[in-house]
């Protein structure tokens, strides 16, 4: 199933996260990742949705529809700045320790907790660079994962015109 | 300045939106508002079930183009009001509801009467408010009145806690609307406009397909004008029934799973469908991918959403339909001029031909058993037509779309979308609330009046003299009739009783008139009786044939090429 990328900018209001996910459950939408958080006007905030699904056109509908929605936007693949980050816990033992570290900072992952037999790495990325990552770990053993859903803005609009002309 | 209670706030916000009547039921949590309502200009008309109130505020809203408003208390005062804001939301009819909350200090902590109301009604309104702050009513009311009377029209629920009530606040009068989210369009793009008007006169088999929208709109002259400045044939839905006359030269019908024949053929055969304010609905398409093959759309909506969710459209035309209709027509006389409209002459007449082929008909029997469409058709001579009609959910409603000839808009109402029986009374009670002067009828099953038939008392103790036909085939006749059709009648639950409830003993119980009639030599004379009475409501029984079925018939996710005219057709 293509996946979608959709940022939607609404009121900063209670209740509003309920309303998008509600709606998505009444249209039998399928959330893949759903991220919201404050934006640079306290009374706005912007919710990043991947959304699994053929066409976008109803999603983005269904989500103006909704009175406290002021702006959907669908980024096509590449258009937008893409991140997210991910904490994941793999088994260390003392005698491979060395080895999975020198392995994670080859992709600028971190170490940010190490326990006697396990490490814990914190990456932030594009989706590509965390799954390739959660790929190379999984030899190693993972105890633990967790991700923030991911978040993305649009390039500068200027900055695209530049690399369209280029 | 001085400050109000919150109780004091709402009512005075319902004055300056015009609110003249109210239904409701208190309780608990609400009691602060009925006491202010004590004092208040606003009538407000006791219920016995929330529903009812809820449904009388959706009838209310259809007969008069105006928000009906219901109260209800907190908890089971807000979930019975279920049922009519989903039915509301789908057939997309103003209506706010007050309910209050339990006091925000006890929310979500399992209180006496409490329901998450704000969760429980967002997905059936077009949006919803939890109040928590005395000085935050006036706006909460009036954003509510504003989004349910535009745009899109639909419910709106206000949620108010006890604490906010009681409360106090300063009162600056409506509150300036803060909704950067809603702009609704209601202007069509000329563009579109004029792309809209090409397609139609290349067009050789164009269908006008009118929907409620056209109503809530109050796009009816709008409309006529433009069907005959281009002699388009045009088909009614459901929802739309009355939108042109039906005694208009142009006018097909209704289309659908009992639309009329030619209605629902001629959108089959179309190379061009202009859907004003309809939604492709299941009811009209049948299995959409078999819908109407050959045929182009224009599609005109409010709400974007619509356009394009079930059949694609060649030009989708996002705006008001009254607006648009009146763009569409001056583009159509700058293009034709002095032009006289296209003829379509082929066209009309194989549709003249498919109408003279295909009426709709019914046989009665001098000997019985009484027809529903006999009856309504004698109610329609006998009233010349000039009522509202009111109708419950099943065969009844069918038949009634089928043999009222509507002459005018919002002289139909019925549950459309959700389909919800027990609507007729209630509806027809806030109708009559509202049109105190006009003639409501509300025409019902006998399985429909036993879901909300205490309204009656209602009605009766408020002085609100509907009229109530009960067509009593002491069955849930659609029911049967699927069962009869599709389930080797093996009838699972569906049969009633032609004696209990006794119908006429129980109107006259609940201080209405009851008559009854059984053979077809008396449904004039009770018709007659019935009509005659002023002072009360009344309930005219009719006892039917259980065996009735109402045809035309597309069978569900059938396609509209197999149209099934009679029982022979099977």
């Amino acid at each position: 199933m293509p996946q979608h990328l959709i940022s939607v900018t609404v009121e900063n209001k209670p209740g509003v996260l309920a309303r998008v996910s509600s709606m998505f459950a009444r249209r039998d939408f399928n959330i893949h990742s759903l991220t919201v958080g404050p934006t640079e006007d306290p009374t706005r905030s912007r919710m990043t949705v991947v959304v699994d699904g053929p066409v976008m056109e109803q999603v983005v509908k269904q989500l103006y529809k909704l009175v406290n929605t002021i702006k959907v936007s669908e980024h096509a693949p590449g258009e937008a700045i893409e991140r997210e980050i991910m904490l994941i816990r793999v088994n260390a033992d003392p005698q491979r320790r060395s080895e999975i570290v020198e392995a994670a900072t080859l992709f600028g992952a971190e170490a940010v907790d190490v326990g006697p037999s396990t490490v814990t790495f914190q990456v932030v990325g594009e989706p590509e660079q965390l799954a390739n990552f959660h790929e190379l770990m999984k030899t190693y053993g993972i105890v633990s994962l967790v991700k923030s859903g991911r978040i993305a803005m649009a390039r500068d609009a200027k900055n695209q015109k530049q690399q369209r002309s280029a | 300045m001085t400050t109000i209670t919150g109780a004091e706030i709402l009512m005075r916000s319902l004055e300056l939106e015009g609110v003249d009547v109210v239904f409701g039921l208190p309780g608990g949590a609400i009691l602060k508002a009925y006491d202010s309502l004590y004092d208040s200009s606003i009538r407000h008309v006791l219920v016995r079930h929330e529903q009812g109130g809820g449904h009388m505020a959706s009838g209310y809203a259809h007969a008069t183009g105006r928000v009906g408003v219901t109260f209800a208390t907190s908890g089971p005062g807000a979930t019975n009001l279920v049922t009519p804001l989903a039915d509301a939301y789908m057939d997309s009819i103003p209506v706010v509801a007050i309910t209050a909350q339990v006091a925000s200090t006890s929310i979500g902590l399992d209180a006496f009467q409490e329901a998450h109301t704000w969760g429980i009604s967002m997905p059936c309104t077009k949006h919803n408010y939890l109040v928590t702050e005395p000085d935050e009513i006036a706006a909460a009311v009036h954003e509510a009145f504003h989004l349910a009377s535009t745009g899109r029209p639909g419910p709106v629920l206000v949620d108010i806690t006890k604490d906010a009530l009681t409360g106090t606040a300063a009162f600056g009068g409506r509150k300036i609307i803060d909704l950067p989210g809603y702009k609704p369009s209601v202007k069509g793009h000329p563009k579109q406009v004029k792309a809209a008007v090409d397609l139609i006169l290349e067009s050789s088999r164009p269908v006008l397909y009118a929907g409620g929208g056209t109503i809530r709109a109050g796009a009816s002259e709008e409309l006529v004008k433009f069907a005959e400045r281009l002699n388009l044939p045009v088909v009614t839905t459901l929802m739309a029934r009355g939108t042109i006359p039906d005694s208009h030269p142009n006018t097909l019908g209704m289309p659908g799973m009992h639309g009329v024949y030619t209605a629902s053929t001629a959108m089959q055969k179309s190379d061009l469908l202009i859907n004003i304010g309809a939604r492709f609905d299941d009811r009209v398409t049948g299995d959409p991918d078999f819908f109407a093959p050959d045929a182009a759309v224009i599609h005109v909506d409010v709400d974007p959403a619509e356009i394009g969710k079930i059949r694609e459209a060649q030009v989708p035309i996002v705006g008001d339909a009254k607006v648009v209709l009146g763009q569409l027509l001056t583009q159509v006389n700058k293009r034709l001029g002095d032009q006289p409209a296209p003829e379509w002459t082929e066209w009309w007449s194989t549709l003249r031909g498919w109408q003279e082929a295909h009426p709709l008909g019914y046989v009665q029997d001098p000997d019985g058993p009484i027809q529903q469409q006999h009856v309504i058709s004698e109610l329609h001579r006998l009233t010349s037509g000039d009522a509202i009609v009111v109708a419950g959910v099943g065969q009844h409603q069918m038949w009634a779309s089928q043999f009222w000839g509507f002459e005018r808009p919002n002289t139909w109402i019925n549950s459309g979308g959700l389909g919800t029986m027990g609507y007729a009374v209630p509806a027809a009670i806030g109708a009559q609330a509202g049109c105190p002067d006009d003639t409501v009828i509300a025409i019902d099953g006998d399985g429909c009046f036993q879901m909300t038939f205490q309204e009656l008392i209602t009605a009766a103790l408020e002085g609100i003299p509907v009229k109530v036909v009960v067509m009593n085939n002491a069955n849930l006749g659609m029911v049967r009739q699927w069962q009869r059709l599709f389930y080797s009648e093996r009838y699972s639950a569906s049969e009633l009783s032609f004696t209990n409830p006794d119908i006429v003993m129980l109107a006259e119980a609940m201080g209405c008139v009851g008559l009854r009639a059984d053979h077809p030599d008396d449904v004039t004379a009770t018709l007659e009786k019935g009509l005659a009475v002023e002072d009360r409501p009344v309930v005219m029984e009719f006892r039917c044939d259980p065996d009735a079925m109402v045809f035309p018939m597309i069978p569900a996710g059938g396609s509209n090429d197999n149209i099934v005219l009679g029982p022979e057709d099977l």
